[in-house]
């Protein structure tokens, strides 16, 4: 077996300029994800919303039906903040950017309501045990930073 | 599988056909200290125009790009002018995501296409070792909605479902075989950045021993972060016949792409991927009945072992494990029935701006049999080649040794 070649350059004599970068920036999260995050924020109460035409709800809210392209966005629901476990990964690999100590599991999760699951971090369950099916209840932070982590994770019912 | 209804446009309508008469390309490695952006992009071009038998002076415009912010700098293209040669020429920067050095491809084609200027010189470049490609990944995502919940490159969606569908056992095995072929194929071509000498023999122990990134996604399946630049050199059909004795003509490109973070809708009715839609599309509009056939090499952006066996099922419009039993029975190997990258793809060497523009220009080799070490051994008359991006952002083009479509 030949060994691993990774071809090497010539830096005899070069230097690497070492530099970071952390700049302030703000995004205007818009009407729609506004009241989404104040709901989540003040009344731990998760939102979506609702086509009249297709009888679909979707979560996180869009303006418009993604089927018809009907405005929707008056068309406010309250989902329940149980839902069902239809997807899952086991996040292994340590990211800086990453939201919680590795391994974690991140899931998709069907709300009561919601015709889209809605993709957040599942904790409360052994990696070994996460199944497909599980049913799982939202656990809101107790500070709030103005995001989708407002709502924590969900685990267990 | 849901059907995507969108209606695209219909076959490029070409004022001229578009050759391709100059390929240059610098080594592809992990780190290049030794030279700084400017310098190694200027090695591509060089390399290009001497390919081309050409100077700076035959070149009309330059169309040049890579990842938005990805080394942390904004708009290159001014600085790289020491490098590009674009002083005192039209030159656009283009930057689609991981796509882009195929839209740059695209672009070049459709500038030369229109006649709006007779030769261009595109460039894709990449310096990932200066920059954090994760973090770069990770801001692309909507900053309300995913930044917080997502993995930036890296996905286990595809093993799970493959898993699902073929069974553990299988899946996995296939996986491997791949990002064994994959390694094979990087080891005949000299370019190529990742060379491990990785034999099939060490299939079962890799499958327990590469670390796991997300689910079964593994270390080893995943593509390499490189540094590297691209240069390619397109002109129209007169000037092509008059300034190579091997131009490889552009056919039809298309592409495709879609949203996905937002489209969680899908999770309960799998949409046609965009990779599907993009070749259906492509070609039905050029009467390809059976690509396997047709095609002698495909070029395919694949990131991933994982993404890259199940992406040649979409790209190829099979069906079933068809794509399976393809790569079990060797059809996808050097001497198979489509030689499936070659070059070794995205899993040995990823200088992303550069990546998807590696694709066609390896294709274009092998059709000129200029290939190296890489050589497909029969004749390749048509190929194949992909870009990816994006949230399943596709690029899909078609080249050809002859003038006879």
């Amino acid at each position: 077996m030949t060994t691993m070649t990774c071809k090497k350059e010539d830096t005899t004599n070069c230097f690497v300029f070492e530099g970071k970068m952390a700049l302030p920036n703000q995004y205007f999260v818009g009407r729609l994800g506004s009241k989404f995050i104040i709901a989540l924020r003040d009344k731990k109460k998760i939102m979506g919303l609702k086509c009249p035409k297709c009888k679909k709800t979707f979560v996180p809210p869009r303006e418009y039906c993604h089927f018809c392209q009907t405005k929707i966005d008056e068309n406010w629901v309250e989902l329940g903040n149980e839902g069902v476990l239809v997807n899952y990964a086991v996040v292994r690999y340590l990211g800086k950017h990453l939201p919680k100590k590795v391994p974690y599991i991140l899931g998709q999760i069907k709300l009561k309501g919601a015709d889209t699951p809605l993709t957040h971090i599942v904790e409360g369950v052994d990696i070994k045990d996460v199944r497909i099916g599980m049913k799982l209840k939202a656990v809101f932070a107790p500070k709030t930073t103005n995001t989708l982590l407002d709502l924590d994770h969900f685990e267990p019912v | 599988m849901k059907k995507q209804s969108a209606k695209p446009a219909k076959a490029h309508k070409k004022n001229r056909n578009v050759g391709i008469v100059g390929i240059g390309m610098t080594s592809l490695s992990s780190h290049k200290e030794d030279q700084n952006q400017p310098e190694m992009i200027h090695e591509a071009v060089r390399a290009a125009l001497a390919d081309a038998k050409m100077t700076l002076d035959d070149i009309d415009c330059i169309v040049h790009g890579n990842m938005e912010l990805f080394e942390m700098q904004y708009q290159p293209d001014m600085w790289h002018v020491l490098g590009s040669g674009a002083y005192g020429k039209d030159e656009y920067r283009i930057t689609t995501g991981g796509t882009v050095g195929a839209t740059l491809v695209c672009a070049a084609d459709n500038l030369v296409a229109s006649g709006l200027y007779d030769t261009v010189l595109a460039i894709g470049f990449e310096k990932l070792q200066e920059g954090n490609t994760t973090g770069g990944i990770t801001n692309m995502a909507d900053p309300l909605w995913f930044r917080n919940i997502q993995t930036g490159a890296l996905t286990g969606t595809t093993a799970a479902m493959m898993i699902d569908e073929f069974g553990a056992e299988r899946a996995k095995k296939a996986a491997m075989k791949y990002r064994i072929l994959m390694d094979k194929h990087a080891m005949l071509n000299e370019r190529a950045h990742r060379r491990f000498g990785l034999e099939y023999d060490q299939a079962e122990d890799l499958m327990k021993t590469s670390p796991q990134l997300v689910g079964e996604l593994r270390l080893i399946h995943m593509c390499s972060q490189s540094d590297g630049a691209c240069a390619m050199i397109f002109t129209h059909e007169k000037k092509a016949k008059k300034v190579s004795k091997t131009p490889v003509w552009i056919r039809d490109h298309i592409t495709v792409h879609r949203e996905e973070n937002m489209s969680n809708l899908y999770a309960f009715e799998k949409p046609e991927m965009t990779h599907h839609y993009a070749a259906r599309k492509l070609f039905e509009r050029n009467g390809i009945k059976d690509p396997v056939k047709y095609f002698d090499v495909f070029e395919m952006y694949d990131p991933s072992a994982w993404w890259g066996l199940d992406w040649s099922r979409e790209f190829l419009q099979l069906k079933g494990d068809e794509h399976l039993r393809m790569l079990e029975d060797g059809e996808f190997d050097l001497d198979g029935k489509l030689p499936l990258n070659p070059s070794g793809g995205v899993i040995a060497s990823n200088p992303i701006g550069a990546t998807a523009m590696l694709r066609p220009a390896f294709a274009a080799l092998q059709i000129r049999g200029d290939a190296g070490g890489c050589q497909i051994k029969k004749p390749v008359r048509h190929a194949l080649a992909s870009g990816f991006g994006g949230t399943l952002w596709t690029v899909l083009m078609m080249l050809e040794k002859d003038l006879d479509w």
